[in-house]
């Protein structure tokens, strides 16, 4: 599966996969790029990594609607809370609601385990329907 | 070679009893990290606020057709301006980590501009610091996004 990613995404270093289920599973490798206090993730970064996996959870919901619409962020919200270490991190979103206008995703990111997460973030969408 | 926890409690040691000014820390500590990769300066800072700031990259774009910066960039920078702000406005040295950072985009930042993040810390106790700010692209007067946050002290280091 091949979704394109945004220049950001490519800085970051993030790659795409599906698991099983067919969910949009993000990676990204641990590298100085991303790197915040000595040994761990910056906290920037992990908020790009869910607000990537978001985005493209939702280009993947809109599917083959031409021309795709435009989603503006209007509020992010991230919650830290774990520290992210210097290894492999993955990142996979819910759309709560996917409307006509608005679209409500859900990110998590986590190293260990899914039952682990390191970060969350809320973010709702404005969605410009040209 | 990028400095390790030790040598950074030293350094914000140093900062906060004033003997190292913010813009010497800043770039002793900023230029290995994701900051480096994200292209952060410093900007300015007065008793409970500090500005950073990011210029245009074209690696930073989060949508390529509107050439818009992505919010990642853009949460990094307020991200960081308000650790370094919680520690200059309480004078704890030891780190902090966000607990949360509520990004309101208040309009898309504009295509080739810098942005600067202005992050003020407003109240602290024990444990937790309070900031607020906004980040623009040019004009503070006209905001690209409103910020409000929280950080935990970590421990005294050992």
């Amino acid at each position: 599966m091949t979704l394109m990613l945004p220049p950001y995404a490519e800085a970051l270093g993030i790659e795409t996969t599906r698991d099983d289920d067919g969910r949009i599973v993000l990676t990204m490798a641990f590298g100085p790029h991303v790197q915040g206090r000595p040994k761990f993730l910056h906290g920037g970064a992990i908020a790009g990594l869910l607000e990537i996996a978001a985005f493209a959870t939702l280009w993947d919901a809109l599917g083959e609607e031409e021309p795709r619409p435009q989603a503006k962020p209007i509020t992010v919200t991230t919650d830290y809370m774990r520290g992210g270490r210097e290894r492999l991190t993955y990142a996979a979103a819910t759309i709560s609601r996917l409307g006509q206008r608005m679209a409500n995703v859900e990110s998590f990111a986590w190293q260990e385990g899914e039952d682990k997460p390191i970060a969350a973030a809320r973010m709702n969408f404005l969605l410009a329907r040209g | 070679m990028p400095p390790d926890q030790k040598d950074i409690i030293e350094i914000r040691k140093k900062v906060t009893s004033g003997e190292i000014d913010p813009r010497a820390f800043f770039e002793m500590l900023n230029q290995h990290s994701h900051n480096g990769l994200i292209g952060v300066q410093y900007v300015a800072n007065a008793d409970n606020w500090v500005e950073l700031a990011i210029d245009y990259d074209e690696k930073l774009v989060g949508d390529p057709r509107t050439g818009i910066l992505a919010s990642g960039p853009i949460i990094s920078l307020c991200d960081m301006a308000s650790g370094m702000c919680v520690m200059l406005t309480t004078g704890k040295f030891m780190q902090t980590v966000t607990i949360d950072l509520r990004v309101d985009y208040l309009r898309p930042a504009k295509v080739g501009h810098r942005v600067t993040g202005h992050m003020e810390c407003y109240k602290h106790t024990r444990n937790v610091a309070f900031v607020r700010g906004y980040a623009h692209d040019g004009d503070a007067d006209s905001p690209i996004a409103n910020v409000t946050g929280t950080f935990m002290f970590l421990g005294a280091p050992q």
